[in-house]
């Protein structure tokens, strides 16, 4: 919990933007071992191979790409705009903390036979096998569109 | 750690957080770190609430709490769709303005 919340605030107020995405690994990692505590090995797992694997790779090349040296002193915002932050993420932080801790959740045990592999694979398989596919469409459409913004065009030098 | 309420406070503070992000930073990369840090308290909202309020519908075959990680599968999946394309955005941005600060990109203005 230290881990997941304290890199989460690495990755937004680090200095240098590299150590920002380290931070986001780190948090990500927490969640991912949060998902462990909740016995979701499965969810655990997937989340480490695509953000930590995927994601967090593919925004270190992004850095490295746009990266210039101006940005090591990267322009600090006002101070105004940063209480005004500040005060909006603690007031919804309060809110949803009062929220969750007033109800009469807590009374709810975790339950005892646990989601395995198998019916996950059942459930996406089966009943969800439409939203599958269009994920797998929407995947290929945003692989496509990255693809196609990051092209460069040979012909007319910019 | 082993309450509904734990994980919903993790979730909140993690949600706070990415807020904070929004409101303030100006750098388009901060901003996307800022979504990724909420939707990551959405799924784990989703796994724990999966975990300690089981859905009890008609598939009694399988294990109640599969429902929520099965939700939280598609989630990350389509996160990692949107973070490939909102990179190639900011480094098309970058290749026009030489310069990824959301105030600076002029030329977005309506």
């Amino acid at each position: 919990m230290v881990v997941t919340v304290g890199s989460a605030i690495v990755a937004l107020e680090a200095r240098e933007i590299v150590y920002g995405a380290i931070g986001l690994a780190g948090s990500l990692f927490g969640v991912a071992a949060l998902f462990f505590l909740l016995d979701a090995p499965y969810v655990a797992v997937f989340q480490i191979a695509v953000y930590i694997g995927a994601v967090a790779v593919l925004i270190l090349f992004t850095v490295m790409l746009v990266r210039e040296e101006k940005w090591a002193k990267e322009t600090p915002v006002t101070s105004i705009s940063r209480i005004a932050g500040i005060i909006t993420g603690l007031a919804i932080t309060i809110a949803l903390v009062v929220a969750a801790i007033d109800t009469n959740l807590g009374q709810y045990t975790t339950i005892s036979n646990s989601a395995t592999f198998l019916d996950i694979g059942q459930l996406i398989s089966t009943g969800d096998a439409p939203v599958l596919l269009v994920l797998a469409l929407v995947l290929a459409a945003s692989v496509v569109g990255a693809l196609t913004l990051s092209r460069v065009d040979r012909e007319e030098p910019r | 750690m082993n309450n509904l309420s734990d994980f919903m406070i993790v979730s909140a503070m993690l949600f706070g957080i990415g807020v904070y992000g929004l409101v303030t930073k100006r750098n388009a990369l901060r901003l996307l770190f800022a979504v990724e840090l909420m939707i990551n308290a959405a799924n784990l909202n989703f796994v724990a609430f999966g975990q300690y309020l089981p859905f009890e519908g008609s598939a009694q075959t399988l294990a109640p709490n599969a429902f929520g990680q099965t939700f939280v599968l598609f989630s990350i999946a389509l996160a990692a769709a949107e973070a490939a394309v909102i990179l190639a955005i900011v480094v098309v941005a970058y290749r026009l303005h030489k310069d990824v600060d959301v105030s600076e990109l002029k030329s977005l203005e309506g």
